[in-house]
């Protein structure tokens, strides 16, 4: 009896495939996870962040970008725990009498939309591009990174001034202020596709040379189907950790651009130009409105990177440049 | 003498070369003053023929670097021939898109050396069993493909309840079954093992091997069976293929090479066996190293290791010729009979 019991259990231990979270738990991420404080407080924070951006409209007390809300007569109001601060105001007003805390949840919550959309949107240039570079070869491959060698030779910042200045000036700036944030997006995200097309082709030109691939091949697949579904989950660990440092990046290209004044309308603040609107009175005594912003927009990045910085080390791909 | 049956695999005059060269600026250079453009290839197989007959094992043997792996990739179609063709049951194969391929790829399977690399890491094995069956038999439910996995999987020895995990759960003996559970998947007639068994452990070696033994039996099957492991060729093959350099320098059934090998290079290949004997042969030791494939020796490949070599193994290029037990030896010595036995 107790023998036929023991053999189903074997049997069990056998069959049974251990469940995602149980594979998760054992498995080293995890076991670095909990020896790294630093990892584990980035992770909070930032999880602290998503969580305000997600539920902006449930936390603020009042809603920014509600006109009939907003009296030019709390403009510039202290934090509440200076002197002339208000109780209404726990972080203090803007020049347009805006309670900064609301500004600033909705701010990140428009920060972190268009750093993970325009990633989405380069994680996908970059991944189509680089799978294609690396598994055709020979002089797609050549051209593809050709371009993305002459794309990386304009930095960023200054396609994107260009850009966005030629379109202010062409078809003024109310259309503007409508689509500035489809255009950060498209701007960021088209700006940035080789630093994902070089790192996806490096990992793909390692793995077309193992053998599953040329399994793959002899199975008579087209290449579609073992570019997409053979090599890219293979190639994934190296994508993970530039994807955090890109949206990183790509939220202080945002800042850096509003704060030049061709990001987000002063309407519909993002962090970046909550930062600058306060930039004209920071001199006039008026701190608050640029650092507690500039804060924030620090930690969030800061938080980030560090987050990146262990995964890297966890998932340790080699192939990445620091 | 026509043979009457067609053979299922026939190679003729195969070329495959290698481009070294790199692309146009690398390949730039100036010669005598006057702008030039150098190429440099190796040449990994210069003029192979030989046929596969249906239900035999054929072994490829040859050192590293001989070309052996060449050949059998550029069967499988992964590589394009420079020169000469590769026909698949009366129907030339090396031309066709991948597509046109398809209806090949059923009838012919690939296994690879090494079971660590040729198994998808990502995808759970039961996945990477039922992918092919279900992307060649696009009308089969999936009851049937599932009874399919079930069946392959049993018959290498590998419970079908273990189709959950991944590859990296298993040892190297249990992937190189799955692996030949995956090329029996698709239920071909020939499959070309390429040093199947070269990565494995010795005690696991001869479980695969008898594995694919019973495989033939079961099934039918035909094997191109590459290999540098001259005592699994005694055991395994029907007929063998020496290689040197790219080329075929004998051709003669297991029983024939062994007791009677006819050219030079067999001969010292042979003597390199380690036997549990006290009369044992002179150990036949070569003088001087490979040549390189990139700059290949004019005439006979083997003439500047071949202690029989004269001046007409260093001009002429000699052909696989007939033997009177039938075997086949491309030697001009042999020819000549200038080599004594």
């Amino acid at each position: 009896m107790s023998h036929a019991s023991e053999s189903v259990a074997i049997a069990q231990s056998v069959d049974a495939a251990p469940s995602r979270w149980e594979k998760f738990k054992e498995s080293h991420y995890w076991h670095s996870f909990k020896k790294d404080r630093v990892a584990q407080i980035s992770f909070t924070v930032f999880v602290l962040f998503v969580l305000a951006a997600l539920f902006s409209p449930l936390l603020a007390p009042t809603d920014p970008y509600d006109l009939a809300s907003i009296d030019i007569m709390d403009s510039e109001i202290p934090p509440s725990w200076s002197e002339e601060g208000e109780d209404r105001f726990w972080l203090g007003t803007d020049a347009q009498g805006r309670d900064l805390w609301s500004t600033i949840l909705y701010g990140t919550r428009l920060s972190l939309i268009i750093g993970v959309c325009a990633v989405l949107l380069q994680a996908f240039i970059g991944i189509v591009l680089g799978l294609t570079a690396g598994y055709a070869g020979g002089r797609v491959d050549s051209f593809i990174m050709r371009c993305a060698d002459i794309q990386l030779s304009f930095s960023t910042m200054m396609v994107a001034i260009i850009f966005l200045a030629v379109f202010q000036a062409a078809f003024g700036s109310e259309l503007y202020q409508r689509l500035a944030l489809i255009m950060l997006i498209m701007v960021i995200g088209i700006a940035e596709w080789p630093q994902y097309a070089r790192t996806i082709r490096a990992s793909v030109l390692a793995e077309k040379k193992k053998e599953y691939v040329d399994a793959a091949r002899v199975m008579g697949f087209g290449s579609g189907r073992i570019m997409f579904r053979h090599i890219l989950p293979n190639t994934l660990s190296p994508i993970l950790v530039i994807s955090t440092v890109q949206v990183a990046n790509a939220i202080i290209t945002e800042a850096s651009l509003s704060f030049l004044g061709l990001g987000m309308p002063v309407s519909q603040p993002s962090l970046g130009s909550l930062i600058a609107s306060g930039f004209e009175f920071i001199f006039s005594g008026s701190w608050w409105i640029t650092v507690i912003p500039g804060i924030a927009l620090i930690t969030l990045v800061l938080v980030m990177n560090l987050l990146g910085d262990w995964l890297r080390d966890v998932l340790n791909p080699k192939l990445y440049k620091g | 003498m026509k043979p009457v049956t067609q053979p299922l695999l026939e190679i003729k005059n195969l070329y495959q070369h290698f481009d070294l060269s790199g692309d146009f600026l690398d390949r730039l250079h100036f010669k005598n003053g006057r702008p030039a453009l150098k190429e440099e290839k190796v040449h990994a197989i210069n003029g192979v023929s030989f046929n596969v007959e249906k239900g035999e094992s054929l072994c490829v043997v040859g050192e590293s670097g001989c070309g052996k792996s060449t050949v059998a990739r550029t069967v499988m179609g992964l590589l394009k021939p420079t020169q000469g063709e590769v026909r698949f049951a009366g129907e030339r194969i090396d031309d066709l898109s991948v597509k046109d391929m398809r209806p090949y790829r059923k009838r012919m399977q690939m296994i690879f050396q090494n079971p660590y690399a040729s198994l998808n890491p990502r995808m759970r094995i039961r996945e990477t069993l039922e992918e092919p069956v279900r992307f060649h038999n696009p009308e089969w439910n999936e009851q049937q493909i599932s009874d399919k996995v079930d069946e392959v999987m049993a018959s290498v020895g590998i419970d079908p309840t273990w189709g959950v995990r991944y590859p990296h759960e298993f040892s190297g003996g249990q992937r190189q079954r799955i692996s030949i559970a995956r090329a029996l998947a698709v239920d071909p007639e020939f499959i070309v093992a390429d040093e199947p068994i070269s990565a494995l452990d010795v005690s696991i070696q001869a479980q695969v091997l008898n594995l694919m033994t019973e495989a033939q039996k079961a099934r039918n099957l035909t094997y191109l069976f590459i290999t540098h492991d001259l005592s699994v060729v005694e055991h395994f093959a029907s007929r063998v293929v020496v290689m040197y350099l790219g080329t075929v320098c004998e051709l003669a059934t297991s029983k024939t090479l062994f007791q009677t090998p006819k050219h030079p290079y067999t001969r010292a290949l042979l003597s390199a066996i380690p036997k549990l004997e006290t009369k044992k042969p002179e150990f036949i030791r070569l003088t001087g190293e490979v040549p390189t494939p990139v700059n290949l020796p004019s005439g006979c490949v083997f003439h500047g290791r071949c202690p029989y070599a004269n001046a007409r193994c260093m001009e002429e290029i000699p052909k696989l010729t007939l033997q009177n037990d039938g075997s086949q030896v491309a030697c001009h010595g042999i020819e000549e009979g200038r080599i004594p036995d």
